[in-house]
């Protein structure tokens, strides 16, 4: 990682350091090989879209690493697999190109060290996070307001003015929609797929759908391998919890937001009003769900797993189950002294996962996404 | 879920061999009541012989379905196995399989098998065979998932070195394991462990020294000992002991399980000499699919059983790259010192050729009649200057991928012994009995159809003897 880090000026993408160009060159090998036997051609997505070409430029694998859903079917299907001496593993290849690619296009560029060890940085802002809104609570109010409590609408704000928390996550999040977005250009450049195809209806619709119901991770109708050969997998279940729980938060803070600015009410709501219940939905959501994949995790095959990258993997996860967390026990705490410490908890957590999105695990739901726009694209114009 | 063989306590059906007939044997006996026990020679990664390399299978079928793009009668399947087979098969057999390979269908995809349509470079075996979703090898996953459910016991590298026999009738097997020799007795046996191709002293009883110039297209582990020892013990063989089905694949291929990927496609693109640059065959007689069969054997014929495609850079794209990339020169002649050949005589050769390629409009998706002219042996099709550098050759070997001998069975699958009449308890099925209906040639799918409907017959009966 440390070699040919220098970015140059004229390029989208960060120029490969030694390390990324080894798994581009392993995966231009791989898909060569499969290419040439393409019994997994029923599968999932990446196959055909390997068919269509004969050659794998650095652009063609990044695409095709971001399609790949490492649902592992291939590898228990390969007779080539490991131990085979020719070493065919697709999805450990995959995953490496992939989590290479969520540093080299990066915005601004000169984060790309963040991937390094992203687990301790993504840990480490989290934590940064949460003190601050302790340090800041503290720092503000006597105890008696820190501890107390706090009843009826507007009984955050009293923690923190209802402006600031504005301003501070205002900020945090147009932050890190830029950088995702930057990021995106960088990666659809790379790809060289034309812009065209995102004002596509057809293709986006069929990337929408394909992300939406995680069509791919199935291992083409027999499930997914996770600790064996054997179809053991239940990460759709638990990423379908995470996805829609973390869409369900969203949307209860947006309805909290129409809620405050339309209709003139402060939160704390009424358990039974649509903020709480969304959010409460969907803190289970992305409680349940990250329990399941980080199980899921620490059980799988490590022949299946970039296991140099599992500290992102982890760390992400953790974020978004300790965001759930403790979003519910603020709402079953927020009429006691306790309310003021879940607060700071809570919002350390949600900062700390706005900060890190454009940084850590997050990008693969975007360029996944992205890639599967392509993918229905490029399905329509292969078959006409 | 996964039992090991209990050695110490007899089993009603030992099925020896862990391919695709092992395994719809041993499912077979065991739904019909059976204990089943299979002893597979190879490793857990390596089970299945050449089942693991395989893609789909051939079944008759009246109709077209989800994932056959039309029907596929008994006639017309009989027809095509007489044509491949030159007739060289037992009609009643054959007739008898094809019947049973309609059913087969769908007792394979109730054992957990998955189907999908064919697609891209397989279109025209669209409408007659079956493709296995993920190839062979996820096939015997399922049918290895199936089994383990319903309760057989597996071994693996568990290598059956001899047969009790009393008189007539199996008593037990002799294995060779890991924790060193055992026995196992069983009231019946399914003989399912394959042929003998990767087992070169015995290749070479047919070929002579020239088989340890072969390449073996699947695992190391289909040596033919089960199937030595059952004619070793009376009973009757069948086929041709020096035939085999050999392809010409890359020379740089391993000595075992390049598999599919070493295959070339290509010869009818350019010519192919021997490592005398001399030309030896007519590369455009018909379509590849129809003739890439014969090049095993035409160049396990020329010295040192080696050849080489040779063709240049308009040709590069015509066909799929496979496992390694070709030896590339920017002249002929730098090709053939890259290739340790004569570059003044494959230049003479190449010159001959081409002097020789009469004027014509090519096309590689019909017989497109391009030919030589006063060249001996002629090109009849795809004849085109080889002129255009760079210049590209792939290295080829003969590559074996199953053999032919077998033991002769009835339409029950049942032995037959030589000195006339049945083995009392021992059946067989897949390639150890595929001369019965496989006499020669080959037509894709075929051999899974032989697996399939015999090892179902076989456990049946098996489990029928074991249990009457």
């Amino acid at each position: 990682m440390q070699t040919g880090n220098a970015m140059s000026a004229a390029s989208h993408a960060r120029s490969v350091t030694e390390i990324q160009q080894a798994h581009l060159d392993e995966a231009e090998r791989l898909m060569t090989v499969c290419n040439s036997c393409r019994y997994c051609e029923g599968l999932c997505a990446v196959f055909p879209a390997m068919e269509m070409r004969r050659a794998f430029a650095t652009g063609d694998l990044t695409y095709l690493a971001n399609l790949c859903h490492n649902c592992g079917a291939c590898n228990s299907d390969c007779q080539f697999a490991p131990p085979h001496e020719f070493n065919v593993n697709v999805p450990k290849v995959l995953a490496e190109v992939r989590n290479d690619s969520y540093a080299r296009y990066v915005w601004p560029g000169f984060l790309a060290p963040v991937f390094h060890r992203n687990g301790l940085m993504v840990t480490l802002i989290a934590s940064l996070s949460v003190a601050a809104f302790f340090f800041g609570f503290a720092v503000w109010h006597d105890p008696d307001v820190m501890f107390g409590v706090h009843s009826g609408p507007g009984a955050f704000y009293r923690i923190m003015p209802h402006n600031a928390m504005v301003a501070v996550f205002g900020v945090a999040f147009f932050w890190a929609i830029l950088a995702i977005i930057m990021s995106c250009v960088k990666f659809w450049r790379d790809i060289g797929e034309p812009s065209e195809t995102l004002r596509d209806p057809k293709a986006l619709a069929g990337g929408a759908h394909d992300a939406a119901t995680l069509r791919y991770l199935d291992g083409g109708g027999v499930g997914c391998m996770n600790e064996s050969d054997k179809p053991d997998d239940n990460r759709r279940l638990f990423h379908h919890l995470t996805f829609y729980g973390f869409m369900l938060c969203f949307a209860a803070t947006t309805v909290g937001t129409l809620w405050h600015y339309a209709l003139g009410r402060d939160a704390p709501y009424p358990w039974w009003d649509l903020p709480v219940v969304l959010g409460t939905l969907g803190g289970i959501g992305i409680t349940i769900g990250p329990i399941g994949l980080l199980a899921a995790k620490f059980r799988r095959d490590p022949q299946l797993m970039d296991e140099s990258r599992k500290g992102m993997d982890v760390a992400f996860i953790l974020m978004l189950l300790l965001t759930g967390i403790t979003g519910l026990a603020l709402l079953v705490l927020r009429a006691t002294p306790l309310m003021g410490t879940m607060l700071a908890l809570h919002l350390g957590f949600v900062l700390g996962f706005f900060l890190t999105m454009p940084y850590g695990k997050f990008m693969h739901g975007i360029f996944r996404g992205l890639a599967l726009v392509r993918y229905a694209a490029e399905k329509r114009r292969h078959l006409g | 879920m996964e039992t090991p063989v209990n050695f110490d306590h007899p089993y009603d059906v030992l099925v020896v061999g862990g391919g695709n007939a092992a395994l719809c044997a041993a499912i077979a006996a065991r739904r019909a009541g059976a204990s089943v026990a299979i002893l597979e020679k190879a490793p857990r990664f390596y089970r299945g012989g050449n089942t693991r390399h395989t893609r789909n299978m051939r079944c008759a079928h009246d109709t077209a379905t989800e994932t056959l793009s039309g029907p596929y009668t008994e006639d017309e399947f009989f027809d095509d196995l007489m044509r491949v087979t030159q007739g060289q098969t037992n009609q009643p057999l054959a007739r008898m399989m094809i019947h049973k390979s309609k059913d087969m269908l769908n007792w394979i995809t109730e054992q957990g098998v998955r189907f999908q349509p064919s697609l891209g470079g397989t279109l025209s075996l669209g409408r007659t065979n079956s493709f296995f979703l993920g190839g062979g090898r996820s096939m015997l996953n399922a049918l290895y998932r199936t089994a383990e459910k319903l309760g057989v016991h597996i071994a693996y590298e568990a290598d059956v070195t001899d047969i009790e026999m009393d008189g007539q009738r199996f008593v037990a097997a002799q294995v060779s394991t890991a924790d060193g020799p055992r026995r196992l007795a069983a009231k019946t046996l399914v003989a399912a462990a394959g042929g003998f191709e990767a087992n070169i002293e015995w290749l070479k009883e047919g070929w002579g020294e020239i088989a340890d110039n072969f390449l073996i297209r699947g695992t190391p582990y289909n040596r033919g000992t089960l199937l030595r020892t059952l004619i070793a013990k009376g009973m009757k063989q069948i086929g041709d002991p020096t035939q085999c089905h050999a392809v010409a694949i890359d020379a740089r291929a391993p000595k075992f399980d390049g598999g599919i990927i070493t295959r070339l496609d290509c010869v009818v693109f350019g010519i192919v000499v021997n490592n005398r640059c001399e030309r030896f065959y007519d590369e455009g007689e018909d379509i590849w699919p129809k003739r890439y069969a014969i090049w095993g054997r035409l160049v396990a014929s020329q010295p040192d059983q080696i050849a080489y495609i040779i063709f240049d850079a308009p040709s590069l794209e015509l066909f799929m790259p496979s496992l390694f990339p070709p030896v590339t020169g920017q002249t002929i002649e730098e090709l053939a010192t890259r290739l340790a050949l004569d570059p003044a005589a494959l230049r003479a050769t190449v010159d001959t050729f081409n002097a020789a390629v009469q004027p014509g409009e090519f096309d590689d998706k019909i017989l497109d009649g391009c030919h030589t002219q006063g060249l001996t042996p002629p090109k009849t099709n795809w004849a085109r200057q080889i002129r255009t550098g760079p210049f590209y050759a792939y290295p080829v070997r003969p590559g074996i991928t199953f053999t032919y001998l077998g033991v002769e069975v009835d339409d029950q699958a049942r032995v037959q012994l030589a000195a006339g009449g049945a083995a009392e308890n021992i059946w067989a099925a897949g390639e150890i009995m595929a001369g019965n209906v496989l006499g020669r040639g080959y037509a894709a799918g075929i051999g899974m159809t032989i697996g399939s409907v015999f090892g179902r017959l076989a456990g049946e009966g098996a489990s029928h003897y074991a249990n009457r």
